[in-house]
């Protein structure tokens, strides 16, 4: 450079670490950067500062929504609502809207998928029992900070809260012959009222849910008029499963496991529990 | 109005309200206020205008209106946050003890220069946009950008070495 450049302003130093300087510009601020140890500095002070707060709360941008901000959505939209028009949004979304706003948008969106699928499970509400299980482990088992409303710290308040909202005593099956601790539990709701969601999780931080509720009447009679407390393997959620009925009340073990692994923990799981 | 467009933008007004607020709970709750004020008034949003800018400006109006209302809290990071914090951050890449100091330094800093530094870095909004999601004159947004650099490098050097001279400004 022959000439000296004009030394760079306040403004253009900021310019130039937000990446808004005027592409004319931005050589001859370099420049003079570049010739001044205490322009050099500053400006890498500032790169750095500028860095460190782009990664400030990064983890946000991977998180699952939460339900509450969902709904706030929801709740304008309700008069906008038509079928079919959620089952757009993608991944984690959809698991939250369905888990949470299934409720007010109807059953237009149940009845169809029960009937492409009702030849995959005797009785529909099971099938859809155990769809919401997957959904719930789909949704709550990659959270970092909140994986449970309650933790395994307090598990005896757990098993009773949770037995309190089922209305049935809850027991927590004992996983730790195949390596899972509790981590904690949840409340959720269900078509036909509270469901629980226990949470486990191995030394590797792999995680397996257990989604407990009542089955409405017409599932209960059905299954209880086959005798039927077999293991059924579903694979059609976001997460397989395996489930059996027990007494008119639903089990759900879920997690991202080989179908032998799987049904090795819900074997386990079901002989702690009867 | 689509809700989709709205949905998407959720996880980055999480993080701004978050580092703006420094507070989770408050964070959310301005989030939500956000949404609902969006859905309500959306027919002011210029359709083909930036829906990241315009969400910024509602979130603005709340949250100042909120200031007004109830001054803010001495700067703290509450204790659970602190705790969440320190056990979160499953990311190597990620100091949790570093951004736990720089979002305390954050919070010393006055709001209007807290939220135009983070609108012009975090966000990578233009200095224009900013002056528009604030409604400040564009010189205003480049001392407060000034102000806020200089004084958040301050703090930080403070807090991680109390006795080191910081970079001095020039002149």
């Amino acid at each position: 450079m022959n000439r000296p450049a004009p030394p760079p302003t306040d403004d253009e130093l900021h310019a130039l670490v937000d990446g808004q300087l005027a592409p004319e510009r931005r050589a001859e601020v370099e420049g003079a950067v570049a010739r001044d140890p205490a322009l050099a500095a500053r400006v890498a002070a500032w790169r750095t500062q500028r860095d460190a707060l782009r990664r400030l709360h990064g983890e946000l941008l991977d998180e699952p929504v939460p339900a509450s901000l969902m709904n706030a959505l929801g709740r304008s939209q309700t008069r906008r609502a038509r079928q079919g028009h959620w089952m757009r949004w993608g991944g984690v979304a959809a698991g939250v809207l369905i888990a949470f706003a299934a409720g007010w948008l109807g059953n237009a969106q149940w009845s169809m998928q029960r009937a492409a699928s009702a030849q995959l499970a005797r009785a529909p509400a099971m099938r859809e029992f155990v769809h919401d299980a997957s959904i719930a482990h789909a949704v709550y088992a990659p959270e970092k900070r909140h994986p449970v409303e309650v933790a395994a710290s307090e598990q005896q308040h757990l098993v009773q809260w949770l037995s309190k909202r089922l209305d049935r005593p809850l027991k927590v099956p004992d996983l730790t012959a195949m390596g899972y601790a509790l981590v904690g539990g949840r409340l959720l709701p269900g078509e036909s009222g509270a469901r629980a969601q226990f949470m486990f999780e191995d030394g590797a931080g792999e995680r397996i849910t257990l989604y407990i509720g009542t089955l409405d009447s017409q599932a209960a009679a059905g299954t209880a008029a086959s005798r039927e407390t077999a293991f059924r393997f579903a694979s059609e959620g976001p997460v397989p499963s395996f489930y059996w009925v027990d007494q008119g009340f639903g089990y759900a073990v879920a997690g991202k496991l080989p179908r032998e692994v799987l049904l090795k923990l819900a074997t386990l799981a079901y002989r702690d529990l009867s | 109005m689509d809700a989709r467009l709205l949905a998407d933008q959720i996880p980055s007004l999480r993080r701004y309200a978050r580092a703006l607020t420094g507070n989770a709970w408050a964070a959310d709750d301005l989030v939500q206020d956000t949404l609902e004020r969006a859905c309500s008034k959306w027919r002011l949003w210029v359709v083909g205008s930036d829906l990241r800018a315009w969400l910024f400006t509602v979130m603005h109006n709340i949250f100042a209106s909120q200031l007004r209302r109830t001054p803010p809290p001495h700067s703290v990071v509450p204790l659970e946050d602190a705790a969440q914090e320190l056990h979160g951050g499953s990311d190597p890449g990620r100091d949790p003890g570093m951004g736990l100091d720089l979002q305390r330094c954050l919070m010393q800093l006055p709001e209007e220069q807290r939220a135009v530094l983070l609108l012009v870095t975090l966000e990578d909004l233009s200095y224009a946009e900013v002056a528009r999601v604030l409604g400040i004159p564009a010189g205003t947004v480049m001392s407060r950008l000034s102000r806020a650099r200089v004084r958040l490098h301050e703090l930080m050097d403070g807090a991680s070495a109390p006795h080191r001279t910081g970079l001095r400004r020039l002149k």
